[in-house]
């Protein structure tokens, strides 16, 4: 069947194998090691671009049990679950019990295989790292057929590379995640509001202490208002709301793609205009709960077709904080110059690197741009590799769907060390994708 | 509550063993993989489940239906919500010229459910209290050139209940009937996936539903009510061209 990412570009043929036993996993790998056929791991599907894409890709859709849930004595917990559970189950099962997890990606619809193979950051990595962080052990399928546990003490180049490793050194089949305490569902939100890129720098510096931090950015301003945005700060509230109930909400959906014009320049200007003034407005501290607060998009189900059947490209960038402020001038300059400005422009401070030789974070400030998909975009995209390449920056593997060989290469210098990991585990490329091909990580 | 399930691992089964027990219900479970039976064990005790016990078996086997019952019995005081959820659906094609596999899938989806909903609605009625629910299928509606052997099945089924739900109404026993439409499941990880397809959860939820409002007969999605009416109301001179 055509399958895509969550940016629907680009697409490929696919033989999809979704097994509902982790036994049927490991027979289904034997047979495809016995025809020296590659395929790829896949979770919800919610990496944008190739990650996932392989001509054989074995789903985790139905390997999505939980196996223990443990309570420590400091009143930390730990949750043990098959690699295809989502993120949002855990957090249905968890927050009731007052716990929460330690890192959440902008959607709740990601499953713990796909969270650790992108090393996944969330709003709070300038305090408490990626995903992998708070992955206690995990239990890997390898190529041979064998299964390994490895944790920071056992197979540790193995652990670290799996972490951030994009499904290419063995299908992950469980893992075990610590979670944190809370109070309750809410979260104490305060907004506040930068005129331009300099004083949204300088307030997450100034707010370097808060949990949870995001800036959203009108991204067709220009001039002096280039990079004017509205930053989001949260914590965990300590208020229980009189309800026991899990508030969650109801969702919408997109249920057909939609022409691609609906999102052309204007109802993008439209969009941003609107949507800053209704931050402006919002400028005090307010609760909310965690679901509105952490994954907006998620009441829109399959948002991610209102960009037409061309489907879009998120560009998530990274530039160390030396050359940040720099570096984002002359992208944001280049992007609203070019008009293509995007639906979601987001900026966030990233903390510093972990020892993950593939893992995207590096102390300094990451911007996420979204493009719809078009010929003229791909000449653009290059321009900004290369200045993100002259300032030391790199992209984030979970979203790419176009970089060359040489910006990888470039961006990610350990990618070596992580191929060397790789061979001992899968001397004949077993797990190969379509991005490890364009990144030259299959030969 | 006390909640038996035959054919527990199946995907439908297991989103509502999840939804119940989130509830803090106990649970009986059958089904043929005994490892993936342990694994959900544990996984409803992670949701909050109270006793669980299983009772692996291959429902081919239809001598071992009454130990089966026996033991179902025996693992509860008394039984609150039965939930028969097992099927297969089989190569249409290979039916055309293997009546030994025909014969398998109509005791897979036809006499086995017969057999067991016919068995535990005796204790249901003995204890004169309980719901029996069974997940038939929409494609025993009518029957349709590609799946029509799996239809035949499926129909015997929803008739025999039809007949059960009256027999049971004095002594306080429910039948429910539950008829999904296109379900995303490992049985139908072959068909490429439209905007017409569920997902377990889904159906799970009208489970759940039907169970509390006593339902009768439940399309899943509710939309599919319509669709087989129409599909229904089709003259024969005209449906046997049709090829869906
Ligand atoms: C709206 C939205 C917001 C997002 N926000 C963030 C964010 O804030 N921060 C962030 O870091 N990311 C974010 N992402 C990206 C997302 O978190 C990652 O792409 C994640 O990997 C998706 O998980 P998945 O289960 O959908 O994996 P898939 O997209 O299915 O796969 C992603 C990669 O994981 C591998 N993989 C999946 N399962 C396994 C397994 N069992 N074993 C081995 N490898 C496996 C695949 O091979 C592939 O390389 C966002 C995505 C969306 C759609
Ligand atoms: N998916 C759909 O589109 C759809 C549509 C309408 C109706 N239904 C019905 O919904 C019910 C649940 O199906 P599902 O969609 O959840 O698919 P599923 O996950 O494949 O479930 C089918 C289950 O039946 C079990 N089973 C098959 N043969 C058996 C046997 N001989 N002994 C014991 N158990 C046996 C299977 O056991 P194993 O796990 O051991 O294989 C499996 O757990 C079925 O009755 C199906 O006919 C499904």
């Amino acid at each position: 069947m055509q399958l895509s990412g969550w940016g629907r570009y680009p697409s490929s043929e696919s033989r999809l194998i979704e097994p509902a036993t982790q036994g049927v996993v490991s027979e289904q790998l034997a047979a495809l090691r016995a025809q020296s056929s590659c395929l790829i791991s896949r979770g919800a599907g919610r990496s944008y671009g190739d990650a996932a894409l392989a001509p054989v890709v074995l789903t985790s859709k139905h390997l999505d049990n939980f196996i223990a849930l443990e309570s420590n004595q400091d009143g930390s917990a730990t949750l043990r679950c098959a690699a295809g559970a989502t993120l949002d189950e855990i957090l249905r099962l968890i927050v009731p019990r007052g716990f929460f997890l330690p890192v959440l990606p902008g959607t709740a619809h990601v499953s713990v295989g796909g969270a650790i193979a992108a090393d996944i950051h969330g709003k709070n990595h300038h305090l408490d790292g990626c995903f992998s962080e708070h992955v206690e052990s995990l239990t890997l399928l390898l190529a041979d057929g064998s299964i390994r546990e490895c944790n920071r003490d056992k197979d540790r180049p193995l652990f670290e590379a799996t972490c951030g490793g994009m499904g290419l050194t063995g299908i992950v089949l469980d893992a075990t995640l610590r979670l944190t305490r809370i109070a309750g569902p809410l979260i104490d939100n305060r907004t506040y509001i930068a005129n331009s890129l300099q004083e949204c720098l300088e307030l997450f510096a100034e707010h370097a202490a808060a949990p949870y931090s995001v800036a959203w950015i009108d991204c067709l301003s220009s001039g002096q208002h280039l990079g004017r945005s509205v930053l989001f700060l949260g914590e965990h509230s300590q208020v229980v709301p009189d309800k026991k109930r899990d508030r969650s909400r109801r969702t919408i959906s997109v249920p057909f793609t939609t022409p691609g014009w609906l999102l052309n320049k204007h109802t993008m200007n439209v969009f941003n205009t609107l949507y800053f003034k209704r931050q402006k407005m919002r400028s005090e501290a307010n609760l909310m709960h965690y679901q509105q607060y952490f994954f907006p998009l998620d009441a829109i189900a399959n948002w991610n077709r209102l960009y037409g059947k061309n489907g879009f490209i998120q560009y998530q960038l990274v530039l160390p904080e030396m050359s940040a402020a720099q570096g984002l001038t002359q992208i944001l300059k280049k992007v609203s110059e070019a008009g293509k400005g995007s639906f979601l422009a987001v900026l966030k401070q990233l903390g510093a690197a972990n020892n993950n030789p593939l893992s995207f974070p590096l102390a300094g400030y990451t911007l996420t741009l979204d493009f719809k998909m078009e010929k003229s975009l791909l000449p653009l995209l290059n321009e900004l590799d290369a200045i993100l390449t002259d300032h030391g920056g790199r992209l984030y593997l979970a979203k790419d769907a176009r970089m060359s060989e040489a910006t990888f290469k470039a961006g990610y210098p350990r990618w070596e060390e992580f191929m060397e990991i790789k061979a001992a585990v899968d001397p004949d490329n077993l797990f190969t994708s379509k991005l490890a091909e364009r990144l030259g990580l299959s030969a | 509550m006390n909640i038996v399930i035959i054919g527990a691992n199946s995907a439908i089964a297991k989103a509502s063993a999840r939804l119940y027990a989130g509830q803090g219900h106990d649970f009986v479970l059958s089904g043929r993989n005994a490892a993936a039976l342990s694994e959900l064990e544990a996984d409803l005790k992670v949701r909050g489940a109270g006793r669980i016990a299983l009772l692996p078996l291959d429902i081919l086997n239809t001598h071992e239906h009454s130990v089966l019952v026996d033991n179902i019995e025996q693992a509860c005081e008394q039984i609150d919500l039965v939930l028969i959820c097992h099927g297969s659906l089989p190569d249409q094609e290979r039916c055309e010229s293997d009546f030994e596999l025909v014969q398998q899938e109509l005791i897979i989806n036809g006499t086995s459910v017969v057999s067991l909903a016919g068995r535990l609605a005796n204790v249901l009625k003995k204890q004169q209290h309980g719901t029996l629910a069974v997940v038939t299928s929409v494609a025993g509606d009518r029957g349709r050139q590609p799946n029509y052997v799996y239809g035949a099945a499926k129909s015997l089924a929803s008739t025999y209940l039809q007949g059960l739900r009256g027999r049971l109404l004095p002594y306080n026993v429910h039948v429910i009937d539950i008829k999904p439409g296109l379900v995303d499941s490992p049985m139908t990880a072959q068909f490429d996936k439209g905007p017409l397809w569920a997902s377990p959860e889904q159906v799970a939820r009208k489970i759940l539903r039907a169970v509390s409002k006593k339902q009768h007969t439940v399309y899943a999605p509710g939309y599919w009510r319509l669709i087989m009416f129409v599909v229904r109301s089709i003259p024969d001179f005209f449906f046997k061209r049709l090829k869906f």
